[in-house]
Formats: C-alpha cells, sequence, structure tokens
C-alpha cells in the first residue's frame, strides 16, 4: 500500500523534483519504506511531468520501486493499492509474449494498460488508484477502483492539474489554495459526507469510485467504467443455491486477498461479518491467524466477551486495543488530520489507535468484514426503510409501529414514543413515500437539524430550494424501477461506504499507521452477485444478512450467530468533556469551541456551541443530534486548525 | 400565564435552538413542523416539565396534541396541575 501524487505542467518546461518530494513527503505515512519520483519534460505541446510515489513494501519487496516503467520506458506508473488477481492476468500477458522485469502487481497494470488501453480496469480484481503517463500518446490516465477503498484527488490551477492519495498532499503544491467550500459543509452536515466530486476544499476535486479520466491536451475527460445494476434480481434463485454460490465467491476473494510477501492479519470486532472473514482465512492457511481488536471501557460500547468467543473457537493470536474516553479525545485531533474532512461520530479515532496496535506488532497487512452489511442487507437503516413501508401499508395499525422500537433497544428514548411521534420521527408520510431517497430521509432529517449551529453568514451561502439536488443528478437511469431494498442499499453503498465508512473509518485510520486494510465483501465477484440475490433473501422478514448466516454460519461461533446486530459505535460527547468534574478531557477542546475561537474562523454560531459545550459539561448531552453537533463542530474547527489556520502543523510532517 | 410561557420559551431556545433568538418562534408553531424536537428531544422536554411543574407524565400521555407548541404545553401543564392539586 503506499501513497502516490504527480502534477502535469502544461506550460512548464520542468516539474521540479523537489515540488514532487514535498508532495509525496505529507504522504510518508502511507508508505514509509521508499519514495521516488520521475520527472519528463518538456513533453511538447503537453507541458511536463512529473509522477511520486511513497512506497510500503508488501508484493516482490525488492523489485517493486515506483514509478515503474514498462519495457520500452514509454509508460510510467504510480500506483497504490493491490490487483489481487495479477498472478493469473500476469500468466495471459506472458502467454500473449509481454516480459516481465519484476513479480509485482504494478507491472501487471502496466502491460494491461499496454495491451487493453483505458479499458484495463475491467480485468482488475482489487483496490486501487493509480496513474499511467503514456509518454508517446502525451496524456496521463488514472483509475480508482470499482467501490471506493483507495482514495484518489486532484485539482487543476493555473495551468497546472495535480493529482495525489491525500488532500494534503495536493496542498503542498503552491497553486493549491486552502480555503472552505462551504456547500461541502453543507453536506457533510445532511449526508455525513460531501457528495463527489466536491470535497472540504475548494478547487479541489475527488475522483468518484468507479471512474477513471485522462489528462490530454490541457484537457480533462472523467468517465464511470463500472457501475453496479439491481436490474437484474434473479428473484426464483433458491436459498440452497444461493448460500452455495456466495459461500464459493467469498471463500475465493479472502484466498487472493491473503496473497501477500509480508503476513496477513485480521480485525475482530465480535460481529458476524469479520467472525466469517476470520473463519474462511483460517481455511486457507496452516499458520497461526493474528487478529486485532478494540474494546472500550465504557461498557455501553464494548463487544469484547463476543470477540473472546470468536478466538477461542477458532484459536486465533489476538492482541486487543482498550480505549478510554480520554484516548478517543487524545487521538481526535490525528484522526482529523488524516480524515481531511468534518465526521460526526468519534468512531473512527478507536481504529486509529487500533492500526497502531497492528503497526506494533509488526504487521501491515490486516482482512476486515467491511462491506458486508452494504451488500448484504446488514445494516438497521434497511430494516428500519422496510418496517416503515410496512406501517405506512396500514397506518391505523397498532401492532406495526411497535416493529419501530424493537429495531433500536439500545435508544431508550425511542421506547416511551407515541405513534404520532414515531410517524413524525420516522417519516411515514406520503411525501417521504414518494421521494427516491425514502429510506435516508430519517436519518438526514436528524442531520439537517445541526445546521441550527451554523453562523448566519454560512447559513446565507448555503440555502438550498432542493438540499438533496446534487444527489439526485447522480442517481441511475434505472434507479426508479428497482425495489425499494435494492434502493436503499445503493444510496448507502455509493454515499456512506466511499464517503465515510471505507474513508474516513477506513484507508485514513489504517494508513495513518501504514496499514493496508483488504476487503473480501468488496471483491467485485461478491458484489455483482450480491446485486442478483432477492431481498427476500438478504432480510428474511426482519432477519438481517439471512443469506450470510445461511451461508456461513456454521463456521462461526454459535453466541455470535445468533446475537443481535450491534453497529460498532464509540463515544462521543463523553470522551471530549467529563461530566463528574464538568471539564473539557484536553485543552485544544476548549481552544477550539471557545466563543473567541469560533467567532474568529466564522462557520458556527458562537453563543449556540457555548450553550452546547455547557451542556456537555453537565453530562447532558445525551441524544444523536446533540453528539453529532458536539463531534461534528469540533472536528471542523480541528481541520481549518490544522488546514487553514496553523498550516506549520501540517507541514511538520513532512519533514519527517 | 406569561410567566410559564417565558420559561418554557426560554428552555426551547436553550436546549433545542441553543439560544437562537432569531428563528422567533410563535406559541402555536409546531415543533415537529418546524423541525425544533427529535426523539431525544421530546424526552428532554418531558423531564424539564415534570422537574419544574412537579407533575408526572405517563407514557400515554406523549403526544404532540400535549407538547407540540408551547401553547399545547400551557394548556397541558394548566390540566395536569389542576388534577395534582
Amino acid at each position: 500500500m503506499c501513497g502516490i501524487a504527480g502534477v502535469v505542467d502544461f506550460d512548464a518546461a520542468l516539474v521540479a523534483p523537489e515540488l514532487l518530494h514535498r508532495m509525496v513527503g505529507m504522504i510518508r505515512h502511507r508508505g514509509p519504506d521508499a519514495s521516488g519520483v520521475y520527472t519528463d519534460g518538456p513533453v511538447g505541446s503537453g507541458g511536463a511531468v512529473g509522477l511520486a510515489h511513497a512506497r510500503l513494501s508488501i508484493i516482490d519487496l525488492s523489485g517493486g520501486q515506483q514509478p515503474m516503467p514498462n519495457g520500452d520506458r514509454s509508460l510510467w506508473i504510480t500506483f497504490n493499492g493491490e490487483i489481487f488477481n495479477y498472478i493469473e492476468l500476469r500468466e495471459e500477458l506472458i502467454r500473449k509474449g509481454y516480459q516481465f522485469a519484476t513479480n509485482s502487481d504494478t507491472e501487471v497494470i502496466l502491460h494491461m494498460y499496454e495491451d487493453k488501453g483505458e479499458e484495463c480496469v475491467r480485468y482488475f480484481n482489487g483496490q486501487w488508484a493509480f496513474a499511467i503517463w503514456d509518454a508517446k500518446r502525451r496524456r496521463l490516465f488514472l483509475s480508482r477502483d470499482r467501490v471506493g477503498v483507495r482514495p484518489l484527488f486532484y485539482a487543476q490551477q493555473s495551468g497546472a492539474f495535480v493529482f495525489a492519495s491525500e488532500i494534503k498532499s495536493l496542498l503542498a503544491h503552491p497553486a493549491v489554495e486552502r480555503v472552505i467550500d462551504l456547500e461541502a459543509l453543507d453536506q457533510v452536515f445532511t449526508f455525513w459526507h460531501a457528495v463527489p466530486p466536491r470535497t472540504m476544499f475548494k478547487g479541489v476535486s475527488e475522483l468518484a469510485p468507479g471512474h477513471s479520466m485522462a489528462v490530454e491536451d490541457g484537457k480533462v475527460r472523467i468517465w464511470p467504467y463500472w457501475r453496479l445494476e439491481y436490474s437484474n434480481i434473479r428473484h426464483q434463485m433458491g436459498e440452497e443455491e444461493c448460500a452455495g454460490r456466495l459461500l464459493e465467491l467469498l471463500s475465493d476473494a479472502t484466498r487472493i486477498r491473503l496473497r501477500s510477501d509480508v503476513p496477513v492479519g485480521a480485525y475482530l470486532s465480535g460481529g458476524l461479518d469479520s467472525s466469517v472473514i476470520t473463519a474462511l482465512i483460517k481455511q486457507c492457511s496452516e499458520t497461526r491467524l493474528k487478529t486485532f481488536s478494540v474494546t472500550f471501557e465504557d461498557a455501553e460500547f464494548d463487544e469484547s466477551a463476543y470477540q473472546r468467543d470468536v478466538v477461542d473457537f477458532l484459536g486465533t493470536d489476538h492482541q486487543a486495543v482498550r480505549c478510554s474516553h480520554g484516548d478517543i479525545s487524545g487521538a481526535f485531533p490525528e484522526v482529523i488530520r488524516h480524515t481531511e474532512k468534518p465526521i460526526l461520530r468519534t468512531a473512527p479515532a478507536p481504529l486509529y489507535l487500533l492500526s497502531r496496535l497492528v503497526r506494533q506488532h509488526g504487521y501491515k497487512v490486516v482482512l476486515t468484514g467491511e462491506g458486508s452489511d452494504e451488500f448484504l442487507g446488514g445494516y438497521d437503516i434497511f430494516k428500519e426503510a422496510k418496517i416503515r413501508r410496512f406501517w405506512a401499508a396500514d397506518l391505523r395499525s397498532r401492532c406495526r409501529p411497535l416493529l419501530l422500537k424493537r429495531l433500536y433497544p439500545y435508544l431508550q428514548n425511542l421506547q416511551a414514543q407515541s405513534d404520532a411521534y414515531l410517524k413524525a420521527f420516522f417519516r411515514v408520510d406520503a411525501a417521504a413515500l414518494s421521494s427516491p431517497f425514502f429510506s435516508h430521509l430519517p436519518r438526514w432529517d436528524l442531520t439537517v437539524r445541526l445546521k441550527v449551529f451554523f453562523s448566519a453568514a454560512v447559513m446565507d451561502e448555503v440555502r438550498h430550494a432542493d438540499r438533496y439536488g446534487e444527489l439526485k443528478k447522480l442517481l441511475p437511469s434505472g434507479y426508479p424501477q428497482w425495489d425499494g431494498f435494492s434502493q436503499a442499499q445503493h444510496l448507502e453503498s455509493t454515499g456512506l461506504l466511499p464517503g465515510y465508512i471505507l474513508s474516513s473509518q477506513g484507508d485514513r485510520m489504517a494508513m495513518a499507521h501504514s496499514v493496508e486494510g483488504r476487503f473480501p465483501f468488496l471483491d467485485h465477484r461478491v458484489v455483482e452477485f450480491a446485486a442478483t440475490i432477492p431481498p427476500r433473501l438478504k432480510m428474511k422478514v426482519l432477519n438481517e444478512k439471512y443469506i450470510l448466516k445461511r451461508a456461513a454460519g456454521r463456521l462461526i461461533p454459535p453466541s455470535v450467530r445468533r446475537r443481535p446486530k450491534q453497529p460498532y459505535r464509540a463515544p462521543d460527547a463523553r470522551s471530549f468533556f467529563d461530566p463528574l468534574t464538568g471539564t473539557a478531557r484536553h485543552a485544544y477542546v476548549d481552544e477550539l469551541l471557545s466563543r473567541a475561537r469560533i467567532q474568529k474562523d466564522g462557520l458556527f454560531n458562537p453563543l449556540a456551541v457555548q450553550k452546547l459545550v455547557d451542556k456537555a459539561r453537565k453530562g447532558r448531552v445525551i441524544g444523536a443530534k446533540d453528539n453529532m453537533a458536539l463531534v461534528g463542530i469540533l472536528s471542523t474547527q480541528l481541520l481549518v486548525d490544522q488546514f487553514v489556520t496553523n498550516t506549520e502543523r501540517i507541514a511538520s510532517d513532512a519533514g519527517n | 400565564m406569561p410567566e410559564i410561557e417565558q420559561e418554557i420559551r426560554q428552555f426551547i431556545v436553550d436546549n433545542f435552538l441553543f439560544g437562537d433568538k432569531e428563528s422567533g418562534f410563535s406559541n402555536d408553531d409546531s415543533f415537529l413542523d418546524r423541525e425544533i424536537i427529535d426523539s431525544t428531544g421530546v424526552l428532554e422536554l418531558v423531564a424539564f416539565l415534570e422537574e419544574r411543574y412537579r407533575i408526572r407524565i405517563k407514557d400515554s400521555e406523549l403526544v404532540p396534541e400535549n407538547l407540540d407548541s408551547i401553547s399545547c404545553l400551557i394548556r397541558f401543564i394548566d390540566r395536569k396541575s389542576r388534577a395534582t392539586d
């Protein structure tokens, strides 16, 4: 796993190697083992080009240096990620006469590009962000994996095209400005993430998952090469057949994700998905597997009992990191330096501490259960939408709304609510039923309430007639014909999955400590098959991920198979303020939330923030809205502090 | 009833609008329609009413007809207080 960066300067004769070193220096955490730059220019009317790479050595430890050329040095690549089927692709290419100088997957990409051109990415099974400089055609070709495991950002400023794995690397280029995009802030405080190509920084764009782009003759072209459709559901598929095929695909997805020249470990959450993956790894390998997990001092969030069951059942060599409230707030500034966007929950912070533990034990690669909830139907939001539709079909029913209470047994405040309130909070109304975003309206409705904390100036900037306008434009043409379950899956797997789960909670937290995550549930064969499974097998009545339990349930402890699903969460407001003493756990919290500082930064209303902080000091921040507001405001303040106001705090990283 | 009205208004402004008096809502404005209250908010409001006005509110009384505007609340508290007396 690695960090990549590069520049095409349409006017200059050369891209300065020092600039490339500075850019890639900002993301050395992604690749501490080696670094390299390549420059070419002047390149006729195309200007000059430079590529940079920070390497974390995992496959072909001695031969995989980058940027890497092909045989005649007409193609140069800088690549972050893994192509897991590189062995099979390599054999085919050799049969066709291609010659290889290394055993790396990087060289396979180069020859695949020579063989198939831009279409090459369709043959890859993996997780990637890369750029290839095609010197003959004077063209830079960039691509990002199907679901958005690996990040890729770019900017076009004053005659230059700049790209990198992380935004901090782009900001090292003198032409890229550091200005917060208020529309993006508004989107984060609605959807939990900005809608690509938008990012938190004006002028900085994200290449959306499943897309490729080309930079040629000063022009940029972007196109999707993959899109998941729910138009081919096989309604007649039997349970037996479906479970068998799913297990077969998952086993193979796991097997090829163990390809590595360094040892591979696994994350254990105590839930179904990571337990299944751990069990599948065990079936592929004789050596004792090393597993890692997060535990919490705060019993409300701790799942260590289930984790122990899995460890005992599968006999893994296990390590855990125990998180206190203070650990979470202590790590939080670093967490935001890596997420590069505000977050509304602290849940990424424990995963930052977890990847540090993995690294301390000498591991660079872990497999995890990410993606199962999205593609196999595990999330509460799918169940919630199903119950809401069921209730809407008979609004006078007294029993149907009770299902909503059963869905969230851990939300005390829901238990006492009357039907009339439940109808309002869960949007069981005609307007919601006709919305393309039916499943997600309760979540988004709650989140937009955080905007009460925006300053008047920000509110003036972000007033919209239609708050879902940008998102509507991205819906696929077949979307209105899909069933409600599939629509919800689409929204979740193209929205929160890349925008938060795989980035803020995934790639960024793992790569902060040079750890690469691999996700068998996100193998595109698994994902494409899952899109053909009828919703009734994904969620049988209200039994989530039914088909996965059917396929792999016998591989994991009965306690884990039978347990009610618990979403992964971490303590929020309590991590920042100790209600016993009424004080902040760290000085930066007081500083960044102070009246003066909020006033100066201008994004939030100082009086409102003051009242929220007072509430948090007294331990009275209990609901989802207030907790999200506190974490969202503090993380936004940290973002501004580290990326806009006090940039030297970031710049010091480059010297490390 | 101007005193109760003021107290309730202050509570709503401090706890749900976080001091945003600008948002100006009338005594008859619905907390639900104005997106002022969420599911936790209902319970925060109930805890406040029970403590401040020394009343006990039953689960069956947690309905918008009783709680969804300042006017509703004033009538509800009045009714409950008289029942207690």
